[in-house]
């Protein structure tokens, strides 16, 4: 479904993605793991449009889509979480999950050349029953999509986004997600900043929608999670990948225990897994 | 040949006064990422200082420039400690609102303490000419490039040798790294604003004495020379800025060589565009960066804002539209008839700098395209006014949108340098494009507002026709925040990037909210013209731009009821104690600056 090839990025001296290959097929959870700095979050970047490689290619569903934009990305399904959480600080959390679902808006996107930002234009100012009834519907959906967070959002929906804790923050961004119905979800540290109980539910989470199918690509530090979770498992380090396999083989992989050690940065694996 | 000569030694010259200008923009840049709006503010203080001392105290030129020097840097730390120091963990917006207040504050102050009136500034220096190859140079063109050299060279080894040279650069660098190295980082702004004041001064005076005049228009000039420099060179660049500056001097130098004198900040602000454009950051940056890691929602302060209950705004609405028939004077509907044409700006604005969040500092510009537009329709081509007046939004939409659509892609403080030069540019081109608009006679004659063969000329007529048009403008604004377009531009103000991660182009709503904003301002624009019946180039200026800015700031970024709001109690509170015009101003930069101290949401929220 996803394929990178020699995929490359440098800043500078410094090469943040150096050559990676990777293939994702549909209905599998491949989780990358790595130390700091590894790349990982850059090498979602340039999956997601938000960055171009200086070399490689990316292949989603057997098209190149290489250096394509981020708005086109979205259109064709691709939808990803930010490490640091990037919600949108003043829209309500009910908005904050519809814009998940711009990409799906029908009735209000005519899709003409040119006179169709004129005609949403239009269609917004007007709305005909066409238009509140999508507006209706999606609301609903929403609604649906934040029930599964149990009464951790529901509650809130009427909120704005910065009054929510780092934790509720995180859940609307896996909302938002959700809402764009993706074929490739890539989440980014989903339980970063989460206690274990907190954890627990967005790992429940996590496993209930690749049980549904979704295709995803994971990045995480808590091990046992995705040691759980994972079909495959992806270790980077300084920009390479230096192991993959399942996850108890990538576990013993002398080249790994390296390169958390090596680098002194969170101590052993286990450790960074109990951090 | 020779006078090419002469060209290129006077944009040279040019050149290195906007260099003692935009060395100090890129410091302040390098050190705190913020474009100082306020940096001309003390380049016309430092002329006037400079006036005092030579025409007054009779000092010798030496003397003058440690005074002016002096002077001027004891004003950039006022700024820094009582201005910016106070909004350090402020939203990202509030620096740049308080720059822009602050330099409207210095330059009133300046015209109230020496009236408007041009002033000479002589230059103390013999007035010789030497001859240099085919052109001549004389000795305040030599002191120009000196003082200019030997500033470049001071700073220089200021950077690279002292310590606190080091921690300039350090905290230019890495701001937080510098701090938890031990670096006093309000110490290294003092010094910045410090420097950057003393050399703005010093630029200053020497341009007044090159011109022997000064006036108070000079401040927005240099800000803009400055930061066109200063951007050209790459923004934070020392440099760069040396060299955006030279190369800015020569571009201007060359433009008036072949077109003329009037074309010489066309081409200034056509070149900022062209590289705004083509290197949004700068000429000599590296190559593409690593986009910056925005934090959620930082951009404008968050609020819940004020909810006023449907009833009571048609309460309101409809006071205000039964008003005339009780004996209220004239003066009182005029006033009113003002703040209505403020509203629609206002509303314009508060879309575009409140909604999706790009702050416009030229948005006169727009009511300049819709006052023109309007009453070329109705003069030369006899449209009926009322029709004229759409046709004057139409237009001011249309063209308003393509003129910004360059600047879609920047961001913050870049938006409004941009939307700053595009509003220089169309009030250039309604001067110079003669055949059209009628270059600086303006237009006379325009015919009054009229309705289906009705003329509107009673205060009273024309009190309801405008409340009307902005009831209307307003509902239709409020119904577009409740669409999906509302949440959309929202999105797009609060973070760009998770926008555009979810399929939102910014081309096509920030076209969007443009072309909203443009229709409502070129009808304010359009209204004008009529209820004026003369306009010229100078009819819509960045006054009025700064007026309706504080206006959306008080009422709440992005709120519509707002805005309204704002523009009654601005317009109006003024007249009701009597306040004398040239206060007024003064009164409005004030009102910016404690509004985004202490209340950076508005009176009714953010929406």
């Amino acid at each position: 479904m996803l394929s990178l090839r020699g995929l490359t990025r440098r800043f500078g001296g410094l090469t943040a993605v150096d050559a990676i290959n990777l293939d994702l097929a549909k209905g599998e959870l491949v989780s990358i793991i790595g130390p700091n700095g590894a790349g990982k979050t850059t090498l979602f970047n340039l999956v997601t449009g938000l960055d171009r490689p200086d070399a490689g290619a990316v292949q989603f569903e057997g098209q190149g889509i290489t250096g394509l934009s981020p708005e086109r990305l979205a259109a064709e399904g691709i939808a990803r979480t930010f490490q640091l959480g990037r919600v949108f600080g003043n829209l309500s959390v009910m908005d904050n999950v519809l814009i998940g679902a711009h990409t799906r808006l029908r009735a209000v996107k005519p899709a003409f050349p040119v006179i169709g930002p004129l005609l949403e234009l239009g269609l917004a100012l007007l709305r005909p029953a066409s238009v509140k009834a999508e507006e209706e519907r999606l609301r609903e959906e929403v609604k649906a999509i934040l029930a599964r967070f149990g009464e951790r959002l529901l509650p809130r929906v009427d909120q704005p986004a910065y009054s929510l804790s780092y934790a509720n923050r995180r859940r609307v961004e896996i909302a938002r997600a959700l809402a764009l119905k993706p074929r490739l979800l890539l989440l980014d540290e989903p339980t970063a900043g989460m206690n274990p109980t907190e954890t627990a539910e967005m790992q429940a989470l996590v496993a209930e929608l690749k049980a549904e199918g979704l295709t995803i690509l994971l990045i995480e530090h808590k091990l046992e999670m995705v040691m759980r979770l994972s079909d495959r498992v992806i270790v980077m380090d300084e920009g390479k990948k230096i192991a993959e396999g399942l996850g108890e083989q990538v576990r013993s992989d002398p080249k790994v225990i390296e390169a958390y050690l090596g680098h002194g940065l969170s101590g052993t694996a286990e450790q960074e897994s109990a951090a | 040949m020779s006078s090419w000569l002469d060209y290129t030694i006077n944009g040279l010259i040019v050149g290195n006064v906007y260099a003692l200008v935009a060395v100090g923009l890129a410091l302040i840049f390098g050190v705190s990422r913020l474009i100082n709006f306020a940096q001309g503010s003390i380049y016309l203080v430092g002329a006037y200082i400079g006036w005092v001392a030579v025409v007054q105290l009779h000092t010798p030129l030496p003397l003058t420039i440690i005074v002016v020097a002096a002077a001027a840097a004891l004003v950039g730390l006022i700024i820094e400690r009582f201005g910016l120091r106070p909004l350090q963990n402020s939203v990202r917006i509030a620096p740049l609102l308080a720059t822009i207040g602050i330099s409207f504050v210095l330059d009133q102050l300046v015209m109230l303490t020496f009236s408007p009136n041009p002033r000479a500034l002589p230059s103390q220096l013999p007035d010789v000419r030497f001859q240099v190859g085919g052109g001549t140079i004389g000795p305040l063109d030599l002191l120009i490039a000196g003082v200019g050299i030997t500033s470049a060279l001071l700073l220089f080894v200021f950077l690279r040798y002292s310590k606190l040279g080091w921690a300039v650069r350090a905290a230019s660098q890495d701001r937080d790294a510098a701090m938890q190295m031990g670096v006093d980082v309000n110490r290294v702004n003092q010094a910045v604003f410090g420097i950057a004041a003393a050399l703005g001064g010093v630029s200053g005076m020497l341009v007044g004495m090159y011109y022997n005049q000064i006036d108070t228009a000079m401040s927005l000039q240099a800000t803009l020379k400055g930061v066109v420099a200063e951007v050209v060179g790459g923004a934070g660049n020392v440099p760069g800025a040396v060299v955006g500056s030279l190369l800015l001097g020569l571009v201007e130098s060359y433009g008036v060589a072949v077109f003329g004198t009037s074309y010489r900040n066309l081409f200034a602000f056509l070149l900022l565009v062209v590289v705004l454009v083509l290197r949004p950051n700068g000429l000599f940056a590296s190559a593409r960066q690593a986009p910056p890691e925005p934090l959620t929602g930082t951009f404008i302060a968050p609020s819940r804002p004020v909810r006023i209950p449907r009833w009571a705004l048609a309460v309101a609405a409809a006071i205000f539209a039964i008003l005339p028939l009780f004996p209220v004077s004239f003066y009182v509907l005029q006033t009113l008839i003002n703040a209505w044409l403020l509203g629609m700006l206002a509303l314009s604005l508060t879309l575009v700098a409140g909604t999706i969040g790009q702050v416009s500092l030229g948005h006169a510009a727009l009511l300049a395209i819709g006052a023109y537009t309007s009453a070329l329709l109705s003069l030369t081509f006899a449209v009926p006014v009322g029709l004229a007046i759409i046709g004057g939004g139409l237009m001011s939409a249309a063209l308003g949108t393509t003129l910004i659509s360059p600047s879609f892609r920047l961001r913050g403080h870049y938006v409004s340098i941009a939307t700053l030069a595009i509003g220089e540019i169309v009030s250039l081109v309604i001067l110079n494009w003669e055949s059209v608009t009628r270059g600086p006679i303006g237009i006379s004659g325009i015919p009054p507002l009229s309705l289906f063969g009705y003329d509107l000329i009673s205060p009273t007529s024309i009190y309801w026709f405008s409340l009307s048009v902005m009831v209307v403008l307003a509902l239709l604004q409020g119904r577009l925040l409740t669409s999906h377009l509302g949440r959309s531009f929202r999105a797009i103000r609060d973070d760009d990037i998770a926008a555009r991660a979810y399929g939102l182009s910014l081309n096509r709503y920030k076209s969007l909210a443009f072309i909203f904003g443009g229709f409502a301002a070129g009808i304010s624009g359009g209204i004008a013209a009529h209820l004026y019946s003369y306009i010229n180039h100078e009819t819509f200026n960045t006054q009025q731009s700064i007026l309706a800015l504080t206006v959306v700031i008080l009422g709440g970024l992005g709120n519509v009821v707002g805005a309204i709001l704002g523009s009654v109690a601005l317009v109006g509170l003024p007249e009701m104690f009597r306040i004398a015009a040239e206060y007024r101003i003064l009164i409005y930069g004030i009102v910016l600056l404690l509004l985004v101290r202490f209340r950076p949401q508005g009176l009714l929220g953010t929406i």
